[in-house]
């Protein structure tokens, strides 16, 4: 099939960057979307013209390297679905498909569709962490959880980190991030003697980094890739109210 | 108090701040309500309605009115903070942007918002100091509100913001749960029935008045 | 020269504990003053980076992906070993060190091995003490399965997540440390060259990856913990960044490469697509529970799976091997899948591929269980076909996946250039010539948690606190000067052909003939043709942009140029090792049955390789293997 790839082409954090068209032919549905760009590329590199950058790595859907917005759905079009996972067949011939990269004030563009997610990397640091020393865990199965708290921690735990929320959230908010982070600790009971601290340092470190406020529009759970719930948001708030009103300065002081 | 301003300090804690102030004018708006439907009951008894306000209850409704301009202040507050934020946190737009998942309601949040402001105010300039409209008797409250709303124009404005009011409740009150952290996947469903039913009982409440009286049922 | 493993003396239970107790501390207040560098932030690179940094140490970390989180580690799905025991089905501390012998088919060293089994309980302690959210049973116990044709159930897991969970449990930890400034974070920065001061590792040059700036690291010790060099092959189930520079520059100033040959072809990956195919997906091994292997029985049936009738169906494990079946080890199974694929009954386009097919176990068990085990693996596996597997049986072929060689270190897990210490699949200690599913998370973490934060006290305490030489040092301005022209020549080819292409030509001459199967024939004519591929790479590819930006072009053509010298050697090696064992199956050496036939008395060492100078043949030093504990036994799965 014929399709029309428009991508932002943007050379330099601080460049003007513009959408530039780019006609491609013999698309097949067996080729994924980063595929499809790497045939751009060689092509491109060929003619003397600078090839496409784009974040990817393991290319199965695990690393969270890839995305961007694919015709204004972070990931593209199909649910539960990592943009390096999304195959050509998702598309008709001769569509026009846009690929723009993340926006986020906290995602600076680096280069064409590639920007700068550490913020997310700053957000865990702030506390998405249990402080247990190498060598101090006690015997794996000295701590019972309950196999239905454990899945629940599995479901959140399986964020990739991959900023698809923050992208397609009209606020620009990273909520279902920090919750998912949030909340894999928090309900396991591991994580519990961190846990008021955790909220109260989390939140602040997102909303310190510039990332908009939650309106519970529910878009970032319509794009996540591994299918994190808003529920998740709904315990970050409970966790943050509570620890608002129990947690001492000096509990929240230290790491 | 250096706590409290750390919380407040957050988007997730002036969200919290605007879900309390929401559920407090929420059950305001429900008392409101119930008031006003007892004018199918006639003019005696909504009249009496209104002088036990102002003169038995004065002091209690003052408290009322403070608490409530408070909580309507602070909802303000919160909410022109959070949009100026939430602006602030894309810088760069999108050329194109596809919504999967929000609400209408959810999206028109913030301009439901500041209309049903304007409209509150017009809506007291009216009923509460007889400033605009038909309005005449201060203790009549019941042929202010017919003669009112025998104005087509002013009973079609007060339908469209009773409207406007439901779609900002219907996204508010599930909004609202969800800041609060009530998120229970057995429930959930619940949720959003209870919201919809909610602001559905508020808009249909508010707007059998003028409705009624268009229809000639209140004289 | 000879190379001393440094295993301790002592029965084989005591001398890790001896080891301990006779190595060197380093005092409390002196950690401090040490500066470590550890390159890579997977499972092995980040338990090591936060563990030491919890310890005291000034710790650099540097990975090349935009977050330490996203490591390659994070694609395991199966699972992780550990000799707990729960299920009290007779493992043992023993047993889990028994089998990873016998799975390294006698080719790795025992004293590695038995610490390895030693230390993996006390890792799922520590994932567990550090949020990672197993699987329980209703009891809230842990659950395992057995895993990888494993007579005991000793696998832990999370979903078909373990790696990412084991990660993010590094990572977490690693995150805690960078806030608290123990360890200082470099994501997007690529290692591309080694310092070597006086024959002692003691720094790194790195590029910034978006920047393009090239800095220099000083340190009293370097770890590199780089992952895998699986991509030799182009296509493999690795991530597109997988690379082997930062091993083999080490290589190149003075560090030995051990058993390069030894790479694991895993059978279960989705068949290529076509021209444009990427990277190769596996899907998890516990598909060959349940799932007949089979192909067509004569050459060039082209009729849908459901019209060939089972007199046409060749099971051609079921046939070879009746007492595994299906479930034959992971190299049987691979080479099988050759074989028929070359006998041209392969499905699928391009002939490239076997049914696994999933029929006759829906209908014994019913789709409900089929779909509670499998699901989200059939969902997979349309996803990326576009075939639905409840129709058609699916499809898969075997793909390169892991790769057991590595540079050679010694029980203290440093090579034999002191001061570099090399952790996880970047070096070549636990597996032998295979290994066995879900011991490779094992083997990072113990790495990183349990072995490097003992062992690296033992060479710093022989280094004296504030003695490490600057940035300044010629020795860095050489190897930054180095960096640079590497870089600069590579932009200034300004030749015909793009990085990818090379890379392409040279995979396909490493899967031809140094993959699965080897021969002599074979190898040789691989060695004529990776040096010519290597020269027409340096006269003819095309690097577009500059050095002084984000530059992936630039990135890609660094590696695959390494690669380029890589492959060489590792051809090499499976020429020199004329025999077959574990996952190096030479043809020539094979029972009638198509069974690896070692040679354990010619060829029972690691082989340690020299590096010589470019286009020099590379030197062989062996380091011989003895087994005390587990006898010399062939395998048989008869």
């Amino acid at each position: 099939m014929k399709l029309t790839l428009k991508i932002w082409r943007q050379e330099s954090p601080s460049a003007k960057g513009r959408l530039v068209a780019y006609p491609m032919d013999h698309v097949e549905g067996d080729m994924s979307f980063l595929e499809l760009l790497d045939i751009l590329n060689q092509s491109l590199i060929k003619k003397g013209e600078a090839p496409v950058a784009f974040d990817h790595d393991c290319r199965e859907g695990i690393c969270g390297s890839c995305g961007f917005m694919i015709s204004g759905i972070a990931h593209g079009p199909q649910k539960l679905t990592t943009t390096c996972q999304l195959f050509m067949r998702q598309f008709k011939d001769g569509d026009t498909i846009v690929a723009e990269p993340f926006r986020s004030k906290a995602f600076p563009v680096i280069k064409d569709l590639v920007v700068d997610r550490s913020a997310l990397d700053k957000i865990v640091q702030a506390g998405g962490f249990i402080s247990a020393r190498t060598g101090s865990g006690p015997d794996a199965n000295a701590i019972l959880i309950p196999k239905e708290k454990a899945d629940k921690s599995m479901d959140a735990a399986a964020c990739i980190g991959c900023g698809a929320c923050i992208a397609a959230c009209p606020n620009g908010s990273a909520m279902l991030f920090t919750s998912a982070k949030i909340s894999h600790l928090g309900l396991l009971p591991q994580g519990q003697t961190e846990r008021h601290q955790r909220a109260l340092r989390m939140v602040s470190k997102m909303e310190e980094l510039g990332f908009g406020a939650c309106s519970n529009h529910g878009e970032c759970e319509a794009v996540c890739p591994k299918g994190i719930t808003l529920e998740f948001i709904a315990r970050l708030n409970r966790d943050f109210l509570v620890a608002s009103v129990v947690a001492t300065k000096e509990a929240v002081k230290k790491v | 108090m250096a706590g409290m301003l750390a919380f407040y300090h957050t988007t997730v804690g002036k969200k919290i701040v605007m879900a309390v102030t929401g559920v407090m004018m929420f059950f305001w708006l429900l008392g409101h309500m119930v008031g006003n439907l007892q004018i199918f009951l006639g003019p005696d008894k909504i009249n009496g309605y209104a002088h036990f306000l102002h003169g038995g209850a004065a002091e209690i409704l003052v408290v009322v009115r403070t608490v409530m301009i408070i909580a309507v202040l602070l909802h303000i507050l919160a909410a022109v903070q959070v949009t100026l934020a939430n602006w602030a946190a894309r810088p760069v737009g999108y050329s194109v942007k596809k919504d999967i998942e929000t609400s209408y309601a959810a999206r028109t949040m913030i301009w439901t918002g500041p209309l049903i402001l304007i409209y509150l105010i017009y809506h007291l300039l009216m009923f509460t100091y007889l400033k605009v409209g038909p309005g005449i008797s201060e203790t009549d409250v019941y042929h202010n509100v017919v003669e009112a709303f025998q104005v087509p124009l002013i009973s079609g404005i007060y339908i469209v913001a009773m409207i406007m009011l439901a779609f900002h409740l219907w996204h508010g009150a599930w909004s609202m749960l969800q800041t609060l952290g009530a998120n229970h996947p057995k429930y959930n469903r619940l949720r959003k029935i209870v919201a919809t039913g909610l602001s559905v009982i508020i808009a249909v409440g508010f707007v059998s008045v003028p409705v009624a009286v268009l229809l000639g049922f209140i004289r | 020269m000879t190379l001393d493993a440094k295993i301790p003396s002592g029965p084989i239970e005591k001398k890790w504990e001896k080891h301990r107790f006779d190595m060197k501390l380093v005092n409390p207040s002196n950690k401090r003053k040490y500066k470590v560098i550890v390159v890579g932030t997977g499972l092995a690179g980040g338990a090591a980076a936060a563990s030491l940094g919890q310890l005291g140490y000034e710790v650099e970390a540097f990975c090349y992906q935009d977050s330490a989180r996203r490591a390659h580690s994070i694609a395991a799905q199966g699972g992780i070993n550990a000799a707990k025991n729960y299920q009290n089905d007779g493992d043992s501390i023993f047993r889990l060190f028994y089998d990873t012998v016998k799975g390294g088919d006698f080719r790795s060293r025992e004293a590695n091995v038995y610490r390895l089994a030693e230390v993996s309980n006390a890792i799922i302690d520590q994932c567990v003490a550090l949020g990672v959210p197993f699987a329980r049973e209703y009891s809230g116990y842990l659950a395992n399965r057995s895993f990888g044709g494993a007579q005991v159930s000793r696998t832990f897991y999370a979903r078909g997540q373990t790696g990412q969970q084991l990660l993010l449990g590094a990572y977490a930890a690693l995150s805690r440390e960078v806030a608290l400034g123990s360890v200082k974070m470099y994501p997007r920065h690529e290692m591309l060259e080694l310092v070597v001061i006086d024959g002692h590792a003691k720094g790194i040059v790195v590029r910034d990856m978006v920047t393009g700036k090239v800095s220099s690291h000083a340190a009293d010790t370097v770890l590199l913990a780089t992952g895998g060099y699986g991509n030799v092959f182009y296509l493999s189930t690795n991530a597109k960044g997988c690379n082997t520079t930062a091993i083999w520059r080490a290589h190149r100033k003075g560090a030995f490469f051990a058993n390069p040959c030894y790479t694991q072809i895993h059978p279960t990956c989705i068949p290529v697509a076509g021209e444009h195919q990427s990277k190769l997906t596996l899907m998890s091994e516990s598909l060959r529970n349940d799932g007949r292997v089979w192909v067509p029985k004569k050459a060039g049936d082209h009729r849908k799976p459901w019209e060939i009738p089972e007199d046409d169906r060749d099971y051609y494990l079921e046939r070879k091997y009746p007492s595994y079946g299906n479930l034959a080890p992971r190299d049987i199974s691979s080479r099988a899948a050759k074989q028929v694929c070359d006998e041209g009954r392969g499905v699928g386009p391009g002939g490239r591929g076997v049914y696994l097919d999933f029929t006759d176990s829906i209908s014994r068990l019913g789709k409900g269980v089929i779909e509670a085990r499998y699901g989200n693996l059939f969902e997979m596996y349309e996803r990326i076909t576009g075939e639905d597997p409840w129709k058609w049986p699916m499809r898969i072929y075997p793909a390169m996946h892991y790769t057991m060689g590595g540079l050679w270190v010694d029980y203290n897990l440093m090579s034999n250039l002191p001061g570099l210490h090399v952790l996880g699949e970047a070096n070549f200690s636990d597996h032998g010539a295979n290994r066995l599913g879900a011991s490779a998370l094992m083997q990072g973490l113990a790495d990183g948690y349990f072995v490097i934060p003992y062992t690296i006290a033992d060479y710093l305490a022989k280094v004296k606190p504030g003695t490490r030489a600057g940035v300044d040092h010629p020795a860095f301005k050489e190897a930054e000067a180095e960096v640079a022209g590497r870089m600069k020549k590579l932009l200034s080819i300004g030749g015909t052909k793009t990085v990818d292409e090379f890379h392409k030509e040279l995979g396909q001459v490493m899967w031809e003939f140094v993959g699965m199967g080897r021969n002599e024939a074979g190898l040789k004519t691989a060695l004529q043709k990776i040096p010519q591929i290597r020269e027409r790479f340096w006269k003819e590819v095309l690097v577009p942009g500059s050095g002084a930006d984000f530059n992936q072009e630039l990135e890609k053509a660094g590696r695959v140029a390494d690669f380029l010298e890589m492959g060489e050697l590792l051809a090499y090696d499976a020429l020199m090792r004329d025999e077959s064992c574990g996952a190096h199956f030479r043809e020539e050496h094979q029972t009638p049955d198509g069974e690896a036939m070692r040679d354990d008395e010619k060829y029972a060492y690691v082989a340690a390789w020299e590096f010589k100078g470019e286009g020099k043949a590379p030197e062989l030093h062996k380091e011989a293997l003895e087994f005390e504990n587990v006898h010399l036994a062939q395998r048989s799965y008869k």
